[in-house]
């Protein structure tokens, strides 16, 4: 008999590995790439696809140069170029969608040790530092499918006293960024994250909420109320960023004060910010508070007693 | 109750449970470990050449905490010598060689019964421990001085490793043993309540069991979720009473007496007939298996002769457990016997066996939320990676029963129960020195 292997229990394991979470977030993002690409032409799927393949190919070149395993199979990369993609606008220039690509995956999660040890989420990260860097984000692009002759995204008209179609934010004909647009496809994507269990759905629902009930204590009018949670980038976070494992908490106690304190902070950057849109920069405020809620929140061991 | 402790759905593979046990025939020689119990190893009483029976003494007990050792065949000595147990600890062992014949020792007979004292000598006696696979002699478990603190006794038939099927057995085709243990502890320990424990997927049992509670109203059977670890101690009170076992405390200490149901049925078997603990119902089963069965094994029998019984192996196996997937140990060899805890025989072939590659944590909080005692796996992994032992104690490691969930869940296939057990270690040795050192102030 040949030697028999020896080692710690337990001896089976679930079917599920990092590889299938990461792909389970893939096939929910399908909806929101079709419905963008239909939306905003082809152009938005050239960013996506830029995004992904820089986002995957640094990754490599990162780990070939530092000597370490190769992760890129582990499909995490395609999910951060994918996200970061689909948070651009269609019209953002290709060579700008490569480097915020690069900046995602080398400086904020590979030079944290790669999946699971960044502290930020990096396609938000990515993003606001295309904010910051580069501006051509504020020029949104606009649908190509119908005839919008508006100059503004949903959010600018907001605050600046006009109104906008609700039909139209559902369906995502408004401008903005690719992926952001269309909250049907978003909400899509959630229930199938929340049905894999690859989600729960305590951050997006409360961060949703939030949003709401605060943008109508503002407001006091439902309906406008209900123009600013389904404008700006609200869903796509709360579902795909917001819920991100290594930079969000881990009780689903802490998953409700994250969606809850990522939802204030919105509004507050929405209303009385520089920017129209602070969705990126509340979540990641609430990247660096995360450790602590998980300290807050921590579950009492089963008949622990202080010792 | 309304609320249940987390754990995981883990596939049953229970396919042995509609197979009545089989007697295996006489095994050519026998190996005792001198341990096979929770506590001081037992002390061999026999030399080579004796001629023992079954039902021979060979191991007499050896302080409080210890229990006696029997030969399961007759024949004669043939050397008393160290094995390595799958442990990886040198243990004296009494080998014995068959002569076929299974003839029972002639001093054999039921022990006398008028008391708690004669109840506590007969489990000690007996030779039982702890059947569902802890081996902690039942006798001590027993040995409560105050009989008014028992509040219930709990039989744990909750059997919920995969694969195993051997309490199941002892349910269905023993269930007269197990009301016969019961009532003995009614009698003897003051037992007012008995409540039965049994996971929903094991409906025959569960039927078997309902029969006992119709003609004995202090019984009762709760059905358990079929939720990975209905039958750990912790676990299984909680979801039986509803009373909570503080950390570092025993059932004992909120008024319940845990036993399994196999050790009850043991125990009636003693006391009825004077044989003690020799045979083990053993399920063997898992993909190299040719013919997986329920298999009554002679204590001590190699396990290559248990395989060999059920038509040996379909592929060349990779890995053997004692017990289930999720707790089971694997053994190094197949030459190391079967011992009174062990419940279940498993191969694997290259396929089961393969551990899937670690890779890194992503923080997914699976192994937190599936913890059944609410720990925090991911946590203790990180404070062990530092070497915190001050960490590790806040975050109770200590209460941790090495279940598996964690492991199991884990979609990054860390070693979680691994890295718990190295973090016990850890602590222990930080709080043995923290004494030291008070000590020497």
């Amino acid at each position: 008999m040949s030697k028999l292997r020896i080692s710690v229990s337990p001896h089976i394991h679930s079917p599920i590995t990092t590889q299938r979470i990461m792909l389970d977030v893939i096939i929910a993002l399908i909806p929101t790439l079709i419905a963008g690409t239909v939306i905003f032409g082809l152009r938005a799927l050239a960013v996506v696809a830029v995004c992904v393949a820089f986002s995957v190919l640094s990754e490599f070149i990162f780990n070939k140069i530092c000597k370490k395993e190769l992760t890129i199979n582990d499909l995490s990369a395609v999910v951060t170029g994918l996200l970061l993609g689909l948070g651009l606008p269609a019209n953002v220039p290709l060579w700008q969608a490569a480097v915020g690509a690069v900046f995602a995956i080398v400086v904020v999660k590979c030079l944290f040790g790669g999946i699971g040890q960044n502290f930020a989420n990096p396609a938000i990260t990515g993003r606001v530092f295309m904010i910051i860097t580069f501006g051509s984000l504020a020029n949104a692009a606009y649908p190509t499918v119908v005839d919008t002759a508006s100059g503004a995204t949903p959010l600018v008209t907001l605050s600046e006293g006009g109104s906008v179609e609700i039909t139209d934010l559902i369906l995502g004909l408004r401008g903005g960024a690719i992926g952001e647009t269309c909250t049907i496809a978003l909400i899509i994507g959630g229930i199938y994250l929340v049905a894999r269990k690859v989600i729960v759905p305590h951050t997006p629902v409360t961060f949703i909420a939030t949003v709401f009930i605060l943008s109508f204590a503002v407001t006091l009018d439902a309906y406008t109320a209900l123009c600013y949670t389904l404008s700006g980038g609200l869903f796509i976070s709360a579902i795909f960023m917001a819920t991100d494992y290594s930079t969000t908490p881990l009780t689903k106690w802490g998953k409700v004060i994250f969606g809850v304190g990522a939802g204030a902070l919105t509004v507050l950057i929405r209303f009385w910010g520089v920017y129209p849109e602070g969705i990126s920069f509340a979540i990641l405020l609430m990247n660096i508070l995360s450790p602590y809620i998980d300290k807050w929140t921590a579950k009492k061991p089963f008949g622990g007693v202080a010792k | 109750m309304s609320f249940y402790l987390h754990g995981v759905h883990l596939p049953h593979r229970k396919k042995t449970s509609d197979m009545e046990p089989v007697r295996m025939s006489a095994p050519q020689k026998i190996v005792l470990p001198m341990s096979m119990h929770i506590g001081a190893p037992a002390v061999p009483c026999v030399k080579a050449g004796d001629h023992v029976d079954i039902g021979t003494l060979v191991g007499s007990q050896s302080g409080y905490v210890s229990s006696p050792i029997y030969s399961s065949v007759s024949g004669t000595v043939k050397k008393i010598d160290d094995i390595l147990l799958s442990s990886g600890k040198p243990c004296p062992a009494v080998i014995v060689e068959s002569d076929g014949l299974m003839t029972f020792d002639q001093n054999i007979a039921p022990p006398e019964m008028n008391g708690y004292e004669d109840l506590i000598a007969a489990v000690k006696a007996s030779g039982v421990v702890g059947l569902g696979g802890a081996g902690f002699p039942t006798h001590v478990k027993l040995d409560v001085k105050d009989i008014s603190k028992i509040q219930e006794l709990i039989i744990n038939g909750a059997e919920c490793e995969p694969y195993i099927t051997s309490d199941t057995r002892t349910m269905i085709d023993k269930a007269h043993e197990i009301e016969n243990a019961i009532s003995i502890f009614e009698k003897f320990l003051g037992v007012k309540k008995t409540i039965i424990g049994i996971e929903e997927n094991k409906k025959k049992a569960i039927a078997k069991m309902r029969e006992i509670a119709q003609r004995n109203p202090r019984v009762e059977v709760k059905v358990l979720p079929g939720v990975y670890p209905q039958g750990g101690e912790k676990v299984l009170v909680y979801h039986t009473t509803g009373k909570v076992i503080p950390a570092g405390k025993l059932p004992l200490d909120v008024g319940c007496i845990v036993c399994n149901c196999t050790t009850m049925a043991a125990i009636s078997n003693f006391i009825k007939t004077g044989i003690p603990l020799v045979n083990k119902c053993v399920t063997v089963d898992g993909s190299a298996v040719k013919e997986p069965k329920n298999v009554i094994v002679p204590i001590g029998t190699p396990i290559s002769d248990v395989f060999e019984f059920c038509g040996g192996f379909s592929e060349e196996p990779q890995k053997v457990l004692y017990g289930g997937p999720m707790m089971g140990i694997s053994v190094p060899d197949t030459s190391l016997p079967v011992l009174k805890n062990t419940n279940a025989l498993l191969a694997f072939g290259e396929k089961e066996a393969k551990r899937p590659q670690s890779t890194q944590c992503i923080h997914c909080g699976l192994c937190v939320s599936h913890c059944p005692v609410s720990l925090s796996p991911v946590g203790i992994a990180k404070a062990y990676k530092s070497g915190n032992a001050e960490a590790l104690a806040k975050l109770r490691v200590d209460i941790c029963m090495e279940c598996g969930c964690c492991s199991y869940v884990c979609p990054a296939k860390r070693p979680l129960v691994e890295t718990n057990k190295m973090s016990k270690t850890l602590l222990r040795e930080y709080m043995d020195a923290q004494k030291a050192k008070e000590g020497a102030k």
